[in-house]
Formats: structure tokens, sequence, C-alpha cells
């Protein structure tokens, strides 16, 4: 009678999530690609690296101020393999769609994946369409997967050593902040925008600019947090960050005062972490700084081996506390 | 918005002066109960007790709605959502806390239709889309959401909802703070005041807790700021020999309240001749239900028989009524975060993000004291 179900917090990005992935899917497509849990699994093709990911997106609502589900599909996978130190060549997309969606609704949004599509130069160059009668999916679901040729190698989650520098190249929880307000009705005075952005021109940049680059993450479903948790975990390492140095906008934290969120658990869409070696803070700073979706990008930490596969929090006024990995049923349909 | 409230209320600089000062005028052991979840969050979230003296020692209270619910309760509203053409609406982590069987959550992936408010008013516009359904709404809190529901029901009269119900768990704060210091077992000498709650009462609520049991109290609120300073106000009182009950949250609480949703939950609501709390026990007059005149909206009375009934206690093992006593602390307790997670809560304290055990268990030692 009282059979296991999937539940939406086994969905949320946060501890849940890991278990099902790691209790399931790691147990019966066992192989060593997978078990590096990268952005995106790095193969090699004859004398060429390349990286491959896949996503699927279910946002809801499918159009949010700054973006729709379109952008967030391309920008999303090109962000994944970009985090290999990858450039996005090869994507494919498939479209589920669910009888009566709107025609025009559906061109807005491949008009705005056209245009996303040119911020890295990468094609869609094979698709699938499904329609599927009423109730059976919400209004549009995309998968888009890609891959991409690794132009700078080694760049991974397990490279993480003592006293290598943290850096976010953005405001963290804009996107699930901009999502949860439309999507619960709270007016704001000031504007709330996703931060939906195609990477790939900042690592490239990056990477020409000589940056010794341990590890890159797009800090997706729960947020910084999750992957400042999967870094120090991966990387058995510690690391601790300055809070009052995490730019997060002042309507983020207003959203947040009011649902009692933390801004570091929101998901982002357009925003990295950043693991350098020490002493390229400055230089990455600079580089990052060039580009207007980077622009407030700040240095907020260092690795140690304080408390091991822990990430600590301190306060400007001295005191500290662990920053958990994201838990339960944060924010459902978020990407 | 008032953001700068934010960020004035956690400025570095207010919070080292206060914490400056603390430490130099504390001069006795303050054990002070903070009465409300989120209370508890804030001195764990910013750390507070590592910068307060070792003289000043945090006992976590019992103010989380959820945390205090009764498994029997929880039985109920699983027993309502499980029931053919029924819509059941409640509030934040509520969908989390496992019943003696299950939990909403769980109910709502088989299928059931459970829905988890922002804005508990929602539920007026889903009784009104749903009119072949019966909705009913699992109304929790202390006296700060209580006046909601009350204009919820006003609202459903109005519009003359004739799907619509409430099952009512609106518990109030000065009678668990009662029983656990009528207890005798009790080592706290103070209490920081819950924010929210008394915006509704007013401080004046608490004199008769001070008079009656020789402790000070302090309403502050919720930011960092606020805590400690009423931190200083607590210090400033044992020094000077003085026992009253004091407003630190002067920007949004006076002594006697907001006395139209006073008016408004006594047009509705009465109190109930008695309500068991998970964790401390049955306490007489703690909480209220609906009206006689209303009961044909009250979920207890309309779907009474299939209510559970029995008392459900929580596992032995669990120690959250001496947590709340303030007689032992989370890590004491040995099935802490091994057995009793917030995944997996056995006991009150670990249910909701504002309960105490759950509290540590996500900022971790290192905001414990000593521990630093």
């Amino acid at each position: 009678m009282n059979k296991k179900r999937i539940t939406l917090s086994q969905g949320g990005g946060g501890e849940e999530t890991s278990s099902l992935i790691k209790d399931l899917f790691f147990k019966h497509f066992d192989n060593e690609v997978l078990l590096k849990m990268e952005d995106a699994a790095v193969l090699s093709i004859g004398d060429y690296k390349i990286a491959f990911t896949t996503d699927s997106f279910t946002v809801s609502p499918i159009f949010f101020n700054g973006g729709n589900i379109g952008k967030l599909a391309i920008a999303g996978t090109v962000n994944d393999i970009s985090m290999m130190g990858a450039k996005p060549l090869y994507l494919t997309c498939s479209f589920m769609i669910e009888e009566g969606f709107l025609y025009d609704d559906l061109e807005t949004i491949v008009k705005s994946m056209s245009k996303e599509l040119k911020v890295s130069g990468a094609l869609i160059v094979a698709g699938d369409t499904k329609v599927v009668p009423k109730g059976s999916v919400d209004g549009l679901f995309i998968n888009t997967s890609g891959i991409g040729k690794i132009i700078k190698e080694g760049i991974s989650a397990h490279n993480l050593k003592r006293g290598d520098s943290i850096i976010i190249s953005n405001e963290v929880g804009n996107h699930g902040a901009c999502i949860l307000a439309k999507r619960e009705d709270i007016e704001l005075d000031m504007e709330l925008k996703t931060d939906c952005a195609t990477l790939w021109p900042m690592i490239e940049a990056l990477i020409n600019g000589g940056i010794k680059i341990k590890s890159l993450r797009d800090a997706t479903r729960g947020g910084l947090s999750a992957v400042l948790n999967e870094w120090a975990e991966t990387s058995d390492i510690c690391i601790e960050v300055d809070e009052d140095k995490i730019p997060v906008a002042d309507e983020v934290k207003g959203v947040c005062e009011m649902l009692g969120f933390e801004p570091y658990e929101f998901a982002n869409e357009g925003t990295m972490a950043i693991c350098v070696e020490s002493g390229e803070e400055e230089k990455t700073l600079e580089i990052l700084r060039q580009f207007d979706k980077t622009k407030k990008a700040s240095f907020i930490g260092k690795v140690s081996e304080k408390y091991k596969q822990k990430v600590i929090l301190n306060t400007p006024w001295g005191s500290a506390r662990y920053l958990e990995p994201p838990k339960g049923e944060l924010l459902p349909r978020i990407c | 918005m008032q953001l700068d409230l934010i960020e004035d209320f956690r400025n570095p600089e207010h919070i080292k002066a206060l914490a400056k000062l603390i430490k130099k005028e504390c001069k006795t052991k303050i054990n002070v109960m903070e009465i409300c979840g989120g209370h508890t969050h804030t001195i764990m979230k910013f750390g507070l007790s590592q910068i307060l003296p070792d003289l000043v020692e945090f006992i976590h209270g019992p103010g989380c709605p959820v945390c205090i619910m009764p498994k029997e309760r929880i039985d109920h509203a699983i027993a309502l959502a499980t029931q053919e053409d029924v819509i059941l609406a409640t509030l934040g982590d509520m969908i989390r806390v496992p019943g003696s069987k299950t939990s909403l959550q769980k109910l709502r992936a088989d299928g059931k239709d459970i829905r988890s408010l922002y804005s508990p008013l929602d539920v007026i516009k889903i009784a009104q889309e749903n009119p072949d359904k019966k909705v009913i709404f699992f109304a929790i809190g202390f006296e700060t959401t209580t006046p909601m529901t009350a204009v919820i029901i006003e609202q459903a009269i109005k519009l003359d909802l004739k799907n619509l119900y409430f099952h009512i768990n609106h518990v109030s704060v000065p009678e668990p703070v009662d029983a656990i210091m009528s207890g005798g077992d009790s080592r706290i000498n103070a209490f920081l005041g819950p924010s929210h709650v008394s915006v509704i009462t007013g401080y004046g609520i608490f004199e008769p807790i001070v008079e009656k049991f020789k402790t000070p109290i302090i309403v502050a609120g919720f930011e960092p700021v606020d805590v400690m300073e009423a931190i200083l106000m607590l210090v400033r009182q044992f020094n000077e020999k003085r026992c009253v009950a004091e407003n630190q949250y002067t920007r949004a609480v006076s002594r006697k309240g907001n006395i139209k949703a006073q008016n408004l939950i006594n047009k509705y609501m009465e109190k109930r001749s008695h309500f068991r709390w998970r964790g401390i026990g049955d306490i007489q007059n703690s909480a209220l239900k609906l009206k006689d005149e209303y009961a044909r909206f009250d979920a207890e009375v309309v779907f009474d028989d299939i209510l559970p009934k029995e008392p459900i206690d929580d596992h032995k093992l669990c120690i959250c009524g001496d947590i709340l006593k303030g007689n032992a602390k989370p890590f004491d307790c040995k099935v802490f975060g091994k057995a009793c997670k917030p995944s997996s809560p056995m006991g009150s304290c670990m249910v909701s993000s504002e309960g105490a055990c759950a509290a540590y268990y996500k900022y971790g030692k290192i905001s414990g004291k000593g521990l630093k």
C-alpha cells in the first residue's frame, strides 16, 4: 500500500536531489565519467577533448522579467559546457508543447533562443518536437543538450586546494527571487530581474587572459550555497567566505526577508563561482568587470582546511556559522 | 519597502558597539529564554552567542507554531486531505511535518490536492475557483497570524462561501511560558519577548508573567541589532535591580497592541479549554477555536467523524521537553543529527527551521558557545 513516491523536494537541487541521483541514477548508470559529477562530462574522442551536457527546462512562469524559458534553455546548457573550459559549439533542442499553446508565444521564445545563441556562437543542429494533449505538460518544456571543444584543460570541481581564492561573478539570487516574486504576485517598488546570461565570453576572456582557473561552476539550482558545498565535498576542503563581500541586490534581500529565504540558496542563471589560484584575484576581477553581466564580480573568500567539507560564513562582526547545503522543497520549477 | 531598515539593523558597527557595552556591563548570569523561534533563528544565523559574554546564555523557547503541533493534529490535516474532493491549504513548513504515518508532502505526491500558501488570503480565491470542492484551511500560528484567519472568515461570510472550512490551531504565547515556569525546575531568569506577536497583543500582555515569576522581559525586534540591544536592556535591569516588561521594538510595538485585530479575533474565536503542545503537554486556555455560532465553518465540527482523537507522544529518546525548559541543549540529545534530522524529525524542535534543534543543525556547532 504505502509505495515510495517522488516528492518535489527531490527536484529542488538540494540534499534530497543529491540522494536521488546517487542512490538511483548513479547506482544503475554507474561509470567513471558520470561519477565525476561535473557540470558537463569531459570526453576524449580521438585527439579531441569535448565537454557534453544536457538540461531540461520547466520554469513556471514561462515568461519573466529579463527572460523566458527559451533564453534560459540556451544560456543554461551553453554555461554548463563553458564551465569545463570548453567553447560551446553544437546544441540539440527538444520542445514538449502542450496542445493549445499560443503560436506567437512559441515564436517569441524561439526568437530569444536564436538571439542568445549568437552570444556564444553555438548552433542548434538537431531537434525534436512533441505536442502532447492538454494537461500532459504545463505549457512548454524544453530540453537542450550540447557539446563544446575544451580549450582549457584541467578545470574541475576536484581541484580546490588550501589558499585558492573564490570569486563570484555577479550578485546572487536574482533569478530565484525574480521567479518567486512573479509567481507569488509580490509587487515590488523596485525592479527585480533575472540574471540569465551566457557566460562563455567572460570565460573565454579569462582563459585568454591567462588566469590560473582551478574550477568554474554556474550557481543554478541551490544557488551559491550548493556550489560552495559541492566544491567543499568533492575537493575535501573547507571554504571560508565573508558575508559582507557577497553581493546581493536590495530587491533580493527584501524578497528573502519577506519569505524567509537566504539569497545564497536562490537559483542564478548567469552567475558563476570561480576558483582561482592565490594571487590571481585582482586580474580575474579586472577582466570580469569589463563585461556588463559580471561587472559586480567580487572576491568573496578562500579555501582552507579548517572544517573539511564545510562552508563557513564569516559575519562582519566577528562571528561565524556554517553555510549548509540547501534542503527541502526549495522552489520547484525555477528552471 | 524600507530596506535601510534591514541595513541599519544589521550594521556591523552597531552590533560590535553593543557587544562591547554588554561585555562591560554584564555582571550577573542571565539565562534568557527567547520565546519566539524567529529569535532563535536570528541568534544562530548571525552567530550572536559567539560575541556575547559567557554570562549570557540563550534558552530556546516554544515559539514556533509548526514545532509545537502535536502529531494527532497533523493526523487531522492528513485525514482531512485524504478525503475525496477536498483541497487542503496551509502555511509554510507545515507541509513537511510527519504525522504518525505520513506527511502532507508525501500525501501530495500521492495525488492529493494540498496547497502551501504564502498569503493565507489566497484561500478565498481557491474556494471561489473550486466551487465543487471542499476547501479546508489548516490555520496555524501564534497571535501574529490569527487576525489573518479572522479576516478570511469575515470575507467568507461576506462572500457567502459555502465550501470553505477552517481547522483552527491558533495558539497563544503567555500560557506555555507560564507552564514552563510553573514546573519549578526551570533555570530561566529572563525573557526575550516575541516581536510580531507583540505587534498584535501589545507588550502589556507579558506584565503578569513578570509579576508572577519575577523575571524581566524585553520585547525585541528580529534583527541582530534588536536582539543585542534587548540583551543590553536586560543586563541593565539586572544591574539596576529592576524587573519590568520593556519594549525594544518600539518601531512596531505598543503596550496595548493592535486593538482592531484583537477585536476581530474575539469576534470569531474564543479560548479552547485546553490544547496539547508537542514537547510540553496539555496547557489550559492556550489555544483558540471558532465560536459555536460559526460551527458551520469549523472543520473539527463538520468532519468530526473522520478525525482521530487519541494523543500521540514523541519518541521516548526525544528530549525536546527538556530543551524547551532550558534544562538541555540540542547537542545533549542522543538522537540529534543522527536518527533525528530536519528531513526526518523525531521531535518538535527539529520540525521547522525555527525550532531550536533545526537551527543548531543548520548553522552548526560554530554558532554555539565554547565551540568557536
